[in-house]
Protein backbone atom coordinates (compact mmCIF):
# COMPACT_ATOMS: atom_id res chain seq x y z
CA UNK A 1 0.00 0.00 0.00
CA UNK A 2 1.53 3.13 -1.05
CA UNK A 3 1.42 6.45 1.75
CA UNK A 4 -0.88 7.72 -0.58
CA UNK A 5 -3.94 5.06 -1.05
CA UNK A 6 -6.74 5.52 0.43
CA UNK A 7 -8.12 2.68 2.82
CA UNK A 8 -11.54 3.84 1.86
CA UNK A 9 -13.31 3.26 -1.86
CA UNK A 10 -14.93 5.99 -2.73
CA UNK A 11 -17.48 3.78 -4.97
CA UNK A 12 -19.23 2.39 -1.74
CA UNK A 13 -20.52 5.92 -2.01
CA UNK A 14 -24.33 5.88 -3.50
CA UNK A 15 -24.82 9.05 -5.71
CA UNK A 16 -27.04 11.39 -3.99
CA UNK A 17 -29.97 13.70 -5.48
CA UNK A 18 -28.55 16.85 -3.59
CA UNK A 19 -25.06 16.17 -4.39
CA UNK A 20 -26.33 15.74 -8.23
CA UNK A 21 -27.92 19.04 -8.11
CA UNK A 22 -24.87 21.03 -6.72
CA UNK A 23 -22.95 19.51 -9.57
CA UNK A 24 -25.83 20.50 -11.88
CA UNK A 25 -25.85 23.90 -11.19
CA UNK A 26 -29.27 23.85 -9.17
CA UNK A 27 -27.58 23.81 -5.66
CA UNK A 28 -26.76 26.54 -3.06
CA UNK A 29 -23.15 27.36 -4.88
CA UNK A 30 -21.59 29.75 -5.47
CA UNK A 31 -20.87 31.14 -2.28
CA UNK A 32 -19.75 34.31 -1.70
CA UNK A 33 -18.03 36.79 0.30
CA UNK A 34 -17.59 40.32 -0.37
CA UNK A 35 -16.15 42.87 1.93
CA UNK A 36 -16.66 40.73 5.23
CA UNK A 37 -14.94 41.84 8.49
CA UNK A 38 -15.40 40.59 12.15
CA UNK A 39 -14.42 42.81 14.85
CA UNK A 40 -14.78 41.25 18.50
CA UNK A 41 -14.33 44.37 21.35
CA UNK A 42 -12.72 46.79 19.09
CA UNK A 43 -10.17 44.08 17.65
CA UNK A 44 -10.74 43.03 13.81
CA UNK A 45 -10.06 39.27 13.75
CA UNK A 46 -10.98 39.42 10.02
CA UNK A 47 -10.73 41.89 7.60
CA UNK A 48 -11.69 42.56 4.07
CA UNK A 49 -12.12 39.43 2.74
CA UNK A 50 -13.43 39.09 -0.78
CA UNK A 51 -13.35 35.46 -2.14
CA UNK A 52 -15.91 33.08 -4.42
CA UNK A 53 -15.95 29.43 -3.60
CA UNK A 54 -17.17 27.95 -6.15
CA UNK A 55 -19.09 24.04 -6.43
CA UNK A 56 -17.29 21.17 -6.98
CA UNK A 57 -13.67 22.07 -5.40
CA UNK A 58 -11.85 21.08 -2.95
CA UNK A 59 -10.63 23.86 -1.27
CA UNK A 60 -7.86 23.97 1.78
CA UNK A 61 -7.41 27.02 4.16
CA UNK A 62 -3.72 27.50 4.97
CA UNK A 63 -2.12 30.00 7.69
CA UNK A 64 -0.68 30.47 10.44
CA UNK A 65 -2.19 30.66 14.59
CA UNK A 66 -4.67 33.17 14.54
CA UNK A 67 -4.76 33.82 11.00
CA UNK A 68 -8.66 33.53 11.06
CA UNK A 69 -9.18 30.48 9.10
CA UNK A 70 -11.72 28.95 11.88
CA UNK A 71 -13.63 32.32 11.68
CA UNK A 72 -13.64 32.35 8.06
CA UNK A 73 -15.07 28.52 8.12
CA UNK A 74 -17.74 29.79 11.01
CA UNK A 75 -18.96 32.48 9.35
CA UNK A 76 -19.09 30.68 5.66
CA UNK A 77 -21.76 28.13 7.49
CA UNK A 78 -23.29 30.19 9.18
CA UNK A 79 -21.84 30.00 13.00
CA UNK A 80 -21.27 33.81 12.94
CA UNK A 81 -22.54 36.90 11.50
CA UNK A 82 -20.02 39.20 9.99
CA UNK A 83 -20.04 42.63 11.59
CA UNK A 84 -19.11 43.97 8.08
CA UNK A 85 -19.54 42.91 4.03
CA UNK A 86 -21.98 39.89 3.24
CA UNK A 87 -21.51 36.05 2.96
CA UNK A 88 -23.90 34.94 0.46
CA UNK A 89 -25.11 31.88 -1.25
CA UNK A 90 -25.62 32.61 -4.91
CA UNK A 91 -27.02 29.47 -6.13
CA UNK A 92 -30.52 28.75 -6.96
CA UNK A 93 -31.21 26.83 -4.12
CA UNK A 94 -30.02 29.29 -1.84
CA UNK A 95 -33.28 29.50 0.51
CA UNK A 96 -32.49 25.94 1.39
CA UNK A 97 -29.13 26.89 2.94
CA UNK A 98 -29.32 25.26 6.33
CA UNK A 99 -30.19 21.67 5.31
CA UNK A 100 -27.60 21.85 2.36
CA UNK A 101 -24.23 22.30 3.98
CA UNK A 102 -22.68 20.65 7.46
CA UNK A 103 -19.76 21.51 8.91
CA UNK A 104 -17.02 19.09 11.04
CA UNK A 105 -15.82 21.03 14.20
CA UNK A 106 -12.31 20.78 15.23
CA UNK A 107 -13.76 19.15 18.18
CA UNK A 108 -16.78 17.78 17.67
CA UNK A 109 -19.55 17.22 20.09
CA UNK A 110 -20.83 13.59 20.69
CA UNK A 111 -23.87 13.13 22.01
CA UNK A 112 -24.40 10.63 24.84
CA UNK A 113 -25.30 7.92 23.07
CA UNK A 114 -24.52 4.93 20.87
CA UNK A 115 -22.32 6.22 17.48
CA UNK A 116 -25.72 4.82 15.44
CA UNK A 117 -27.77 7.45 17.41
CA UNK A 118 -25.75 10.13 16.83
CA UNK A 119 -25.90 9.98 13.09
CA UNK A 120 -29.56 9.46 13.28
CA UNK A 121 -30.40 11.86 15.70
CA UNK A 122 -28.17 14.70 12.72
CA UNK A 123 -30.79 13.24 9.99
CA UNK A 124 -33.96 13.44 12.43
CA UNK A 125 -33.18 16.90 13.00
CA UNK A 126 -32.99 17.43 9.15
CA UNK A 127 -36.29 16.11 8.54
CA UNK A 128 -34.67 13.17 6.82
CA UNK A 129 -37.91 10.58 5.84
CA UNK A 130 -37.95 8.03 8.31
CA UNK A 131 -37.49 5.19 5.52
CA UNK A 132 -34.44 6.87 4.38
CA UNK A 133 -33.00 7.35 7.84
CA UNK A 134 -32.06 3.51 9.08
CA UNK A 135 -30.21 3.02 5.47
CA UNK A 136 -28.29 6.50 5.10
CA UNK A 137 -27.06 5.83 8.97
CA UNK A 138 -25.81 2.27 7.67
CA UNK A 139 -24.13 3.86 4.48
CA UNK A 140 -22.93 6.09 6.48
CA UNK A 141 -21.08 3.83 9.03
CA UNK A 142 -20.06 1.04 6.35
CA UNK A 143 -18.12 4.17 4.28
CA UNK A 144 -15.96 5.31 7.51
CA UNK A 145 -15.19 2.33 8.47
CA UNK A 146 -17.38 2.30 11.77
CA UNK A 147 -19.08 -1.05 11.47
CA UNK A 148 -17.20 -2.88 14.06
CA UNK A 149 -18.09 -0.13 16.81
CA UNK A 150 -21.39 1.38 15.53
CA UNK A 151 -23.78 0.10 19.03
CA UNK A 152 -20.84 1.75 21.55
CA UNK A 153 -21.45 5.22 23.68
CA UNK A 154 -19.90 7.89 20.82
CA UNK A 155 -18.24 9.94 23.85
CA UNK A 156 -15.99 7.05 25.10
CA UNK A 157 -14.26 6.13 21.80
CA UNK A 158 -10.69 7.90 20.58
CA UNK A 159 -9.79 11.24 18.83
CA UNK A 160 -9.57 9.86 15.76
CA UNK A 161 -12.84 7.22 16.12
CA UNK A 162 -14.72 10.62 17.21
CA UNK A 163 -13.77 12.45 14.04
CA UNK A 164 -15.09 9.48 12.17
CA UNK A 165 -18.46 9.53 13.57
CA UNK A 166 -18.15 13.17 13.10
CA UNK A 167 -16.98 12.80 9.27
CA UNK A 168 -20.20 9.82 9.46
CA UNK A 169 -22.57 12.12 10.71
CA UNK A 170 -21.43 15.68 8.20
CA UNK A 171 -21.62 12.99 5.38
CA UNK A 172 -25.34 11.20 6.06
CA UNK A 173 -26.68 14.76 5.77
CA UNK A 174 -25.69 14.15 2.20
CA UNK A 175 -24.46 18.04 2.22
CA UNK A 176 -23.17 20.38 -0.60
CA UNK A 177 -20.98 21.69 0.75
CA UNK A 178 -18.43 20.11 3.77
CA UNK A 179 -16.51 22.71 5.69
CA UNK A 180 -14.18 20.84 7.77
CA UNK A 181 -12.32 22.60 10.89
CA UNK A 182 -8.77 20.85 11.36
CA UNK A 183 -9.82 17.40 11.05
CA UNK A 184 -6.69 15.92 11.57
CA UNK A 185 -5.64 17.69 14.10
CA UNK A 186 -3.99 15.55 17.35
CA UNK A 187 -4.43 12.67 15.66
CA UNK A 188 -1.57 9.79 14.74
CA UNK A 189 -0.76 8.90 11.44
CA UNK A 190 -3.00 6.13 10.64
CA UNK A 191 -6.37 8.01 12.15
CA UNK A 192 -4.76 11.02 10.00
CA UNK A 193 -4.97 8.26 6.97
CA UNK A 194 -7.97 7.16 7.34
CA UNK A 195 -9.75 10.75 8.22
CA UNK A 196 -8.85 11.92 4.62
CA UNK A 197 -9.49 8.80 2.85
CA UNK A 198 -13.33 9.44 4.07
CA UNK A 199 -12.44 13.35 2.77
CA UNK A 200 -11.70 12.02 -0.64
CA UNK A 201 -14.53 9.49 -0.45
CA UNK A 202 -16.97 11.89 0.15
CA UNK A 203 -15.25 14.66 -2.55
CA UNK A 204 -15.14 12.63 -5.19
CA UNK A 205 -19.08 12.25 -4.31
CA UNK A 206 -19.43 15.46 -5.31
CA UNK A 207 -19.60 17.21 -2.43
CA UNK A 208 -17.49 20.42 -2.04
CA UNK A 209 -15.04 20.15 0.60
CA UNK A 210 -13.76 23.07 2.14
CA UNK A 211 -11.20 22.80 5.09
CA UNK A 212 -8.80 24.02 7.40
CA UNK A 213 -5.43 22.12 8.03
CA UNK A 214 -2.22 22.91 9.84
CA UNK A 215 -0.78 20.05 7.99
CA UNK A 216 1.06 21.13 4.42
CA UNK A 217 1.54 17.14 3.47
CA UNK A 218 -1.97 17.34 4.15
CA UNK A 219 -2.84 20.10 1.94
CA UNK A 220 -0.48 18.93 -0.66
CA UNK A 221 -3.02 15.89 -1.08
CA UNK A 222 -6.14 17.26 -0.96
CA UNK A 223 -6.18 20.88 -2.02
CA UNK A 224 -6.99 21.88 -5.20
CA UNK A 225 -7.76 25.42 -4.79
CA UNK A 226 -5.90 27.19 -1.49
CA UNK A 227 -6.60 29.97 0.30
CA UNK A 228 -3.81 32.17 2.20
CA UNK A 229 -4.73 33.58 5.67
CA UNK A 230 -2.45 36.13 7.88
CA UNK A 231 -3.78 38.52 10.41
CA UNK A 232 -7.24 37.94 9.71
CA UNK A 233 -6.56 39.13 6.10
CA UNK A 234 -7.20 36.63 3.03
CA UNK A 235 -3.87 37.23 1.11
CA UNK A 236 -3.92 34.44 -1.61
CA UNK A 237 -6.24 32.17 -3.13
CA UNK A 238 -4.84 30.13 -6.20
CA UNK A 239 -4.84 26.65 -7.32
CA UNK A 240 -2.78 24.44 -5.03
CA UNK A 241 0.08 23.45 -7.47
CA UNK A 242 0.80 27.26 -8.46
CA UNK A 243 0.33 28.26 -4.81
CA UNK A 244 3.08 25.60 -3.50
CA UNK A 245 5.45 26.36 -6.40
CA UNK A 246 5.40 29.81 -6.66
CA UNK A 247 3.39 31.92 -3.44
CA UNK A 248 3.05 35.36 -4.48
CA UNK A 249 3.12 37.02 -1.38
CA UNK A 250 6.42 36.89 1.35
CA UNK A 251 4.18 35.75 4.10
CA UNK A 252 3.39 32.56 1.39
CA UNK A 253 6.86 32.33 0.86
CA UNK A 254 7.54 32.52 4.69
CA UNK A 255 5.12 29.69 5.63
CA UNK A 256 5.84 27.09 3.49
CA UNK A 257 9.16 27.34 4.37
CA UNK A 258 8.00 26.95 7.87
CA UNK A 259 9.19 30.39 8.96
CA UNK A 260 6.32 31.31 10.19
CA UNK A 261 4.35 30.10 13.80
CA UNK A 262 1.56 27.69 13.07
CA UNK B 1 -26.11 6.08 75.69
CA UNK B 2 -29.02 3.82 77.29
CA UNK B 3 -30.98 5.81 74.53
CA UNK B 4 -29.09 4.96 71.49
CA UNK B 5 -28.78 1.37 72.45
CA UNK B 6 -32.83 1.11 73.15
CA UNK B 7 -33.61 2.79 70.30
CA UNK B 8 -31.23 0.46 67.64
CA UNK B 9 -33.33 -2.44 69.37
CA UNK B 10 -36.93 -0.61 68.90
CA UNK B 11 -35.44 0.58 65.59
CA UNK B 12 -34.92 -3.48 64.68
CA UNK B 13 -38.20 -4.70 66.66
CA UNK B 14 -40.12 -2.41 64.40
CA UNK B 15 -38.39 -3.32 61.04
CA UNK B 16 -37.87 -7.28 61.52
CA UNK B 17 -41.75 -7.54 62.56
CA UNK B 18 -42.73 -5.11 59.62
CA UNK B 19 -44.83 -3.14 62.30
CA UNK B 20 -48.35 -2.40 60.04
CA UNK B 21 -48.64 1.75 62.11
CA UNK B 22 -44.95 2.06 61.26
CA UNK B 23 -45.14 0.96 57.31
CA UNK B 24 -48.30 2.98 56.55
CA UNK B 25 -45.97 5.86 58.21
CA UNK B 26 -42.68 5.11 56.05
CA UNK B 27 -45.51 4.90 52.52
CA UNK B 28 -47.19 7.69 53.23
CA UNK B 29 -43.59 9.26 53.88
CA UNK B 30 -42.67 7.57 50.47
CA UNK B 31 -45.85 8.84 48.93
CA UNK B 32 -45.58 12.08 49.46
CA UNK B 33 -42.22 12.95 48.59
CA UNK B 34 -42.03 10.98 45.26
CA UNK B 35 -45.23 12.46 44.25
CA UNK B 36 -43.53 16.12 45.12
CA UNK B 37 -40.49 15.12 43.85
CA UNK B 38 -42.05 14.04 39.96
CA UNK B 39 -44.21 17.30 40.19
CA UNK B 40 -41.25 19.48 41.12
CA UNK B 41 -39.30 17.59 38.01
CA UNK B 42 -42.03 18.18 35.49
CA UNK B 43 -42.25 21.41 36.80
CA UNK B 44 -38.56 22.23 37.34
CA UNK B 45 -36.82 20.82 34.64
CA UNK B 46 -38.07 22.34 31.72
CA UNK B 47 -38.22 25.80 33.62
CA UNK B 48 -34.91 25.53 34.44
CA UNK B 49 -33.75 24.60 30.56
CA UNK B 50 -35.70 27.91 29.51
CA UNK B 51 -33.89 29.72 32.46
CA UNK B 52 -30.47 28.42 30.62
CA UNK B 53 -31.34 28.44 27.54
CA UNK B 54 -32.94 31.91 27.14
CA UNK B 55 -32.11 35.46 27.35
CA UNK B 56 -34.42 38.26 29.12
CA UNK B 57 -33.64 41.57 31.33
CA UNK B 58 -33.36 40.61 34.54
CA UNK B 59 -32.58 37.08 33.80
CA UNK B 60 -29.84 37.46 36.23
CA UNK B 61 -32.22 39.01 39.14
CA UNK B 62 -34.09 35.90 38.64
CA UNK B 63 -31.24 33.40 38.61
CA UNK B 64 -30.11 34.44 41.68
CA UNK B 65 -33.66 34.77 43.26
CA UNK B 66 -34.09 31.09 42.33
CA UNK B 67 -30.61 29.86 43.90
CA UNK B 68 -31.85 31.98 46.84
CA UNK B 69 -35.18 29.87 47.22
CA UNK B 70 -33.39 26.84 47.21
CA UNK B 71 -32.74 27.41 50.77
CA UNK B 72 -36.52 28.27 51.52
CA UNK B 73 -37.60 27.54 55.01
CA UNK B 74 -40.15 24.75 55.03
CA UNK B 75 -42.13 26.02 57.94
CA UNK B 76 -42.62 29.44 56.19
CA UNK B 77 -43.66 27.53 52.66
CA UNK B 78 -45.80 25.31 54.82
CA UNK B 79 -47.41 28.75 56.12
CA UNK B 80 -48.15 30.30 52.98
CA UNK B 81 -49.57 27.10 51.36
CA UNK B 82 -51.75 26.57 54.64
CA UNK B 83 -53.18 30.17 54.07
CA UNK B 84 -53.51 29.37 50.96
CA UNK B 85 -55.86 26.00 51.29
CA UNK B 86 -57.18 27.28 53.98
CA UNK B 87 -61.15 27.65 54.14
CA UNK B 88 -60.99 31.14 53.85
CA UNK B 89 -58.04 31.38 51.41
CA UNK B 90 -57.93 31.44 47.36
CA UNK B 91 -58.17 27.43 47.60
CA UNK B 92 -60.08 27.06 50.37
CA UNK B 93 -62.84 24.98 47.75
CA UNK B 94 -60.77 22.22 47.14
CA UNK B 95 -60.73 21.21 50.96
CA UNK B 96 -57.11 20.32 50.56
CA UNK B 97 -56.18 21.46 54.13
CA UNK B 98 -54.88 18.48 56.28
CA UNK B 99 -54.59 15.60 53.52
CA UNK B 100 -51.82 14.38 51.74
CA UNK B 101 -52.50 16.62 48.79
CA UNK B 102 -51.71 19.51 50.77
CA UNK B 103 -48.53 18.26 51.75
CA UNK B 104 -47.59 16.99 48.33
CA UNK B 105 -48.39 20.99 47.10
CA UNK B 106 -46.39 22.00 49.78
CA UNK B 107 -43.25 19.61 49.08
CA UNK B 108 -43.79 20.69 45.79
CA UNK B 109 -43.00 24.21 46.20
CA UNK B 110 -39.74 23.18 48.22
CA UNK B 111 -37.93 20.81 46.36
CA UNK B 112 -39.14 23.41 42.65
CA UNK B 113 -36.41 25.65 43.35
CA UNK B 114 -33.93 23.07 44.13
CA UNK B 115 -34.84 21.67 40.86
CA UNK B 116 -35.00 24.62 38.72
CA UNK B 117 -31.48 26.07 39.89
CA UNK B 118 -29.45 23.03 39.22
CA UNK B 119 -30.97 22.33 36.22
CA UNK B 120 -30.21 25.83 34.99
CA UNK B 121 -26.70 24.93 36.20
CA UNK B 122 -26.04 21.64 34.00
CA UNK B 123 -28.17 22.90 30.50
CA UNK B 124 -26.11 25.70 30.66
CA UNK B 125 -22.90 24.14 30.78
CA UNK B 126 -23.87 21.44 28.80
CA UNK B 127 -24.91 24.28 25.71
CA UNK B 128 -21.46 25.54 26.55
CA UNK B 129 -19.56 23.00 24.73
CA UNK B 130 -23.02 21.62 22.19
CA UNK B 131 -23.74 25.11 21.25
CA UNK B 132 -21.70 25.10 18.07
CA UNK B 133 -22.43 21.70 17.00
CA UNK B 134 -26.31 21.60 17.66
CA UNK B 135 -26.34 24.65 15.78
CA UNK B 136 -24.62 23.74 13.06
CA UNK B 137 -26.67 20.17 13.13
CA UNK B 138 -30.19 22.49 13.29
CA UNK B 139 -31.03 21.82 16.38
CA UNK B 140 -32.97 24.81 17.55
CA UNK B 141 -35.12 26.19 20.14
CA UNK B 142 -37.28 23.28 21.99
CA UNK B 143 -34.93 20.52 20.04
CA UNK B 144 -32.01 21.76 21.26
CA UNK B 145 -33.69 22.30 25.13
CA UNK B 146 -34.91 18.65 24.58
CA UNK B 147 -31.08 17.28 23.36
CA UNK B 148 -29.40 18.81 26.69
CA UNK B 149 -31.59 17.87 28.99
CA UNK B 150 -31.67 14.42 27.97
CA UNK B 151 -27.95 14.73 27.65
CA UNK B 152 -27.81 16.26 31.33
CA UNK B 153 -29.48 13.23 32.03
CA UNK B 154 -27.12 11.88 34.92
CA UNK B 155 -26.59 14.85 36.43
CA UNK B 156 -30.27 15.96 36.54
CA UNK B 157 -31.09 12.29 38.10
CA UNK B 158 -28.94 13.80 40.90
CA UNK B 159 -30.72 17.09 41.49
CA UNK B 160 -33.83 14.97 41.60
CA UNK B 161 -32.52 13.05 44.81
CA UNK B 162 -30.90 16.38 46.13
CA UNK B 163 -34.94 17.48 45.85
CA UNK B 164 -35.72 14.29 47.39
CA UNK B 165 -33.85 14.18 50.09
CA UNK B 166 -34.92 17.59 51.41
CA UNK B 167 -38.36 16.28 50.61
CA UNK B 168 -38.04 13.22 52.83
CA UNK B 169 -36.34 15.06 55.62
CA UNK B 170 -38.30 18.25 55.97
CA UNK B 171 -40.84 18.70 59.06
CA UNK B 172 -41.88 22.16 59.14
CA UNK B 173 -43.88 22.29 55.99
CA UNK B 174 -45.84 18.81 56.44
CA UNK B 175 -46.39 19.20 60.03
CA UNK B 176 -48.36 23.15 59.36
CA UNK B 177 -50.76 21.67 55.95
CA UNK B 178 -50.86 18.32 56.98
CA UNK B 179 -51.08 18.27 61.04
CA UNK B 180 -49.73 14.94 61.54
CA UNK B 181 -52.94 13.11 62.14
CA UNK B 182 -52.95 9.35 63.05
CA UNK B 183 -53.53 7.00 59.90
CA UNK B 184 -54.18 9.95 57.08
CA UNK B 185 -50.85 12.47 57.06
CA UNK B 186 -48.30 11.02 59.91
CA UNK B 187 -45.20 10.92 58.20
CA UNK B 188 -42.10 9.77 59.06
CA UNK B 189 -40.74 13.70 60.54
CA UNK B 190 -43.45 14.41 62.15
CA UNK B 191 -43.92 11.18 64.19
CA UNK B 192 -40.47 11.40 65.12
CA UNK B 193 -41.56 15.06 66.70
CA UNK B 194 -44.33 13.74 67.87
CA UNK B 195 -43.24 10.77 69.94
CA UNK B 196 -39.56 12.98 70.85
CA UNK B 197 -42.32 15.60 72.37
CA UNK B 198 -43.93 12.83 74.06
CA UNK B 199 -41.02 11.94 75.57
CA UNK B 200 -40.81 8.22 73.92
CA UNK B 201 -36.87 8.99 72.83
CA UNK B 202 -36.71 5.50 71.96
CA UNK B 203 -39.25 5.38 68.83
CA UNK B 204 -38.63 8.75 67.75
CA UNK B 205 -34.47 7.13 66.94
CA UNK B 206 -36.27 4.27 66.09
CA UNK B 207 -38.01 5.97 63.48
CA UNK B 208 -35.43 8.10 62.65
CA UNK B 209 -32.85 5.23 61.45
CA UNK B 210 -35.55 3.87 59.50
CA UNK B 211 -35.99 7.05 57.98
CA UNK B 212 -32.32 7.38 56.89
CA UNK B 213 -32.09 3.84 55.69
CA UNK B 214 -34.76 4.70 53.39
CA UNK B 215 -32.97 7.54 52.10
CA UNK B 216 -30.22 5.28 51.60
CA UNK B 217 -32.13 2.62 50.00
CA UNK B 218 -33.57 4.97 47.13
CA UNK B 219 -30.38 6.92 46.89
CA UNK B 220 -28.16 3.12 45.91
CA UNK B 221 -31.27 2.42 43.91
CA UNK B 222 -31.25 5.35 41.82
CA UNK B 223 -27.63 5.10 41.94
CA UNK B 224 -27.32 1.53 41.01
CA UNK B 225 -29.66 1.82 38.00
CA UNK B 226 -28.26 5.14 36.88
CA UNK B 227 -24.99 2.71 36.25
CA UNK B 228 -26.55 0.12 34.79
CA UNK B 229 -28.00 2.29 32.58
CA UNK B 230 -24.69 3.89 31.73
CA UNK B 231 -23.38 0.81 30.69
CA UNK B 232 -26.28 -0.44 28.69
CA UNK B 233 -25.11 2.83 26.47
CA UNK B 234 -21.77 1.71 25.91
Amino acid sequence: MSPNALPIDPVLLPPDALREAAVAGHGIMPLRLSGVGLMVHGKALLADVDVTLSAGSRTVILGPNGAGKSLFLRLCHGLLAPTSGRVEWMGPAADAVASRQAMVLQRPVMLRRSVEANIRYALEIRGVAKDVVADRVRQAIEMSGLTAISRRNARVLSGGEQQRVALARAWALAPEVLFLDEPTANLDPAAVRAVEGIVHAIAQAGTTIVMTTHDLGQARRLAEVVLFMHNGRLLERAAATTFFNSPVTAAAAAFLRGELPW
Amino acid sequence: MNDLSAALATAGRLLVSFDPDLIEIVLMSLRVSVSAVLMAGAIGLPLGAVLALTRFPLRQTVVVAVNALMGLPPVVVGLIVYLLLSRSGPFGVFGLLFTPTAMIIAQCVLVTPIVVALTRQVVEDLWREYSEQLRSLGAHGLRAAMTLLWEGRYSLLTALLAGFGRAIAEVGAVLIVGGNIDHVTRVMTTAIALETSKGDLALALGLGIVLITVALLINGLVYFSRDVAERLAD
